[in-house]
């Protein structure tokens, strides 16, 4: 599949690097993590990585981005994932990714990063709460991953899962979710091009808060498919699991693809607000990821299979 | 003020009164003071309008439910003159719901009125919040001194029972609304269902002929 590239993309769009590397640093600081004026020379991992597909659009503030997300281990409240990750250590770090495959491996993060020739991609995060980001994050495609390990013909879906570790994720003493997370994506799905294993953002590598070491992003699905903090991949025959599915069936489907058209039965999804703006704005079919990812879900019934 | 707390006189002085009436008056308007000191600083978050509704939505259930401590609290500490902070208490709890839904409605939905019908039809959540506002407002209407006179004290008391429904379609509103952590809407739940118990027991320990009875009817 052809993917376009965005040419009049310019870093005006982003945050001056230098500026973001003097927050973080600042942020380290106060944070009292990682003893801050000893590591900062030669801990930073920096990534280097080209311009990859993305949109145009501007993007959101990288303080809004690592100040308000979900992400349930670390607390219910947008701001808990920030507030509560401090403690969090997303190195050293495996994953293992086996299943319905030829050449199952365990691979190590820093593997990961060198591994594949990463790229930043500006995508649109659309949260089924009704708001949205643009976010520029840095990764590679996780079909370079899943082709790794040689999938065989009984890989019909992908199932993810998140690190369990209580004692560094306060959010998991509570059972509000039926931890670990886990998410999963059909193989197509999977394979497509647009579909990321994310390791960095703004051009550093992810904030824990954010889903450090590696986490999923789908840009035309809601935000909570892009599981965090991944620990496990596994290629498996069957439709697997998933953490909210299973929480309210009803109000979370396996798909979850950007859907104006149908509604969360407690809310509307016609709209969303996008960080940064006064007015909703219109929410588009498949996040506007449309005319990219609609051919996989041909002859589909959305509403049923939402 | 422990000085004050030692005088022994029955009516405490003009003063005084004054003073704690202020400071009801300051701790109702506290909240809103904060979010507004908030919004100017842009401590509101990433999203804050969606934190300045639930904000307001929240103050707004929580100083109901104070409005219906005050008469178990009243007779519990044996302190009758605490129920004249039930209509400045209770107002106040409307004014904050008010600023809930004009917040939701006017910056929210940017005064989309055909989205608001839509939503009040297919969003149970908002169909119950809407529900308790509407039920609200003959309270906050007939809440004055004149109101209670032209109705007389009975039917004005029966009309502002209603308070034992709007309360709890608060409670479910937000319940509703929340994803996966019920606590907080849950512990509201609780304490209404605590106040409602207590005014259960008390009605039952004073109904006429029981040797603990007052013979005084509940009242909200």
């Amino acid at each position: 599949m052809l993917i376009r590239h965005a040419p009049d993309l310019t870093d005006n769009d982003v945050t001056d690097q230098g500026l973001y590397l003097k927050r973080r640093t600042l942020m380290t600081g106060l944070a009292g993590v990682g003893l801050a004026g000893a590591a900062a020379g030669q801990a930073r991992a920096e990534l280097s990585f080209t311009k990859g597909f993305s949109t145009t659009e501007k993007a959101t503030p990288k303080d809004d981005i690592t100040s308000y997300n979900n992400f349930y281990e670390f607390g219910v409240d947008k701001g808990d994932p920030a507030e509560n990750s401090g403690r969090f250590k997303p190195r050293p770090w495996t994953v293992r990714i086996d299943g319905a495959c030829e050449a199952p491996r365990t691979v190590g993060i820093e593997d990961l990063i060198k591994g594949n020739r990463l790229e930043e991609r500006i995508y649109r995060m659309r949260c089924v709460e009704g708001w949205s980001m643009v976010i520029p994050w840095v990764g590679f495609p996780l079909k370079d991953l899943l082709a790794s390990v040689k999938p065989t013909s009984k890989a019909k879906f992908v199932a993810f899962e998140t690190v369990m570790r209580p004692s560094e994720m306060p959010g998991q003493g509570w059972n509000t979710l039926d931890w670990p997370y886990r998410e999963g994506l059909r193989i197509d799905e999977a394979m497509h091009p647009l579909t990321l294993m994310a390791v960095g953002l703004y051009g550093d590598v992810l904030p824990n808060q954010n889903g450090a070491p590696l986490r999923l992003v789908v840009p035309w699905k809601y935000g909570f498919k892009g599981i965090k903090s991944i620990v496990r991949i596994s290629l498996v025959e069957s439709q697997p699991v998933t953490a909210w599915n299973r929480l309210a069936p009803r109000e979370y489907g396996f798909y979850s693809n950007v859907n104006p058209a149908v509604d969360h039965p407690r809310w509307s999804q016609a709209t969303e607000r996008r960080i940064g703006e006064f007015r909703r704005r219109d929410t588009l079919p498949f996040n506007g990821y449309g005319e990219w990812v609609a051919d996989l879900y041909r002859g589909m019934d959305l509403k049923k299979f939402y | 003020m422990a000085s004050a707390q030692k005088g022994k006189s029955k009516r405490p002085s003009k003063l005084r009164d004054s003073l704690v009436y202020a400071l009801v008056w300051l701790a109702c308007f506290a909240p809103i003071v904060w979010l507004a000191w908030k919004g100017y600083a842009g401590e509101l978050g990433a999203n804050p309008i969606e934190k300045l509704i639930r904000q307001l939505g929240v103050w707004g259930l929580r100083l109901l439910l104070v409005g219906l401590a005050i008469t178990p609290a009243a007779r519990i500490l044996k302190a009758p003159r605490l129920v004249r902070f039930r209509r400045t208490i209770g107002l106040f709890a409307f004014s904050y719901i008010v600023l809930h839904l004009v917040s939701y409605v006017g910056v929210d939905l940017f005064f989309d009125f055909r989205q608001l019908w839509k939503d009040i039809l297919k969003r149970p959540f908002i169909t119950l919040g809407m529900a308790g506002f509407l039920l609200l407002i003959p309270l906050a209407v007939t809440s004055t001194n004149g109101w209670v006179i032209r109705l007389g004290r009975a039917a004005w008391s029966r009309l502002h029972r209603l308070i034992y429904v709007i309360v709890p379609l608060g409670v479910v509103h937000y319940y509703l609304l929340v994803k996966a952590d019920h606590r907080p809407p849950l512990v509201y739940g609780a304490v209404f269902v605590v106040l409602m118990g207590w005014r259960a027991w008390d009605a039952w320990a004073s109904r006429p002929g029981s040797p603990a009875g007052t013979g005084r009817p509940a009242r909200p």
